[in-house]
């Protein structure tokens, strides 16, 4: 698990072209939307993109995506359950 | 009648070097756009990190209209700048990069954040959002640069009072061949805004 929050800060920097941030400067539990990374809502599309194309998971309904994105502690704990690859 | 406007400033960004108002204020060598932007953004201290986000076509003109606007802009009242800007390829170069992530059936992800810079007039609102414009803005596709077009256009906004300043641009880019060109007209300075002394600026 602990390799795949990893993997995930090193995907989401390089996806979302957040050329300040560090994989060492997002913590497990922060909020990546709002006051934690202050992502927006292009960046959680691209990141329903980045689940499918990475993990085989299809988000059929966005909303999920609100308790998904949370943060990388609760992505991958989603990725981890429902990886097809 | 037509009361006479002026250009306040303008700027060049072409073969990795910017010049402002006909001084050469930056350059880099042996880079592509994607590092000559990012050296520059970091060169002028822009600190805005939604740029990196940017298709290539709005990094160009927002670099330009940063250069132009920094001075102008007030961050605490409405800036009444009315944006008008052309070029030839209009989005095609992002347009092309979007289309390559969709023509592979079996390799299928269209980017959202590649899609949302296929249209040329979203450069037009990178620079609204920065500088909180409220204000007109176009965005026309011409064969080659149009000074005359730019030039009535202008002062037909400057004189019915639609805007107190316009910011015209030239922004053409094209599969790492780029050239932009702002300068920014209003009813006082300098440079009498004329045909030729466009023509001058952009060939500086």
């Amino acid at each position: 698990m602990e390799a795949l929050k990893q993997e995930l800060k090193g995907k989401i920097i390089e996806v979302l072209n957040l050329e300040d941030i560090s994989v060492a400067d997002i913590n497990d539990n922060d909020p990546l939307f709002g006051e934690g990374l202050g992502l927006d809502s292009i960046d959680a599309l691209e990141l329903i993109v980045l689940l499918d194309k990475d993990y085989g998971i299809k988000l059929t309904d966005p909303k999920e995506g609100k308790n998904i994105f949370q943060s990388i502690d609760t992505m991958a704990a989603f990725i981890e359950a429902n990886r097809t690859k | 009648m037509e009361n006479k406007t002026y250009i306040q400033s303008f700027c060049s960004i072409q073969n990795n070097s910017i010049r402002l108002n006909g001084e050469a204020v930056f350059s880099t060598e042996d880079s592509d756009f994607s590092d000559f932007s990012k050296k520059a953004y970091q060169h002028f201290e822009i600190g805005y990190p939604k740029f990196f986000k940017m298709d290539n076509l709005s990094k160009l003109a927002f670099l330009g209209s940063e250069l132009l606007l920094k001075k102008v802009v007030e961050s605490d009242k409405e800036n009444d700048i009315a944006l008008l800007f052309a070029n030839k390829s209009s989005s095609l170069d992002t347009d092309l990069k979007y289309q390559n992530s969709i023509s592979d059936s079996e390799n299928y992800f269209p980017s959202p954040a590649v899609f949302v810079y296929t249209l040329p007039n979203i450069c037009l609102g990178e620079i609204a959002i920065k500088n909180q414009l409220k204000s007109e803005n176009s965005f026309f596709i011409f064969d080659a640069f149009n000074p005359e077009f730019l030039l009535q256009y202008a002062n037909v906004l400057l004189n019915t009072k639609k805007a107190a300043k316009v910011l015209c641009g030239w922004v053409e880019y094209f599969n790492e061949e780029y050239k932009a060109f702002l300068y920014l007209v209003a009813d006082e300075g300098t440079i009498e805004h004329d045909k030729n002394n466009i023509e001058i600026a952009f060939n500086k």
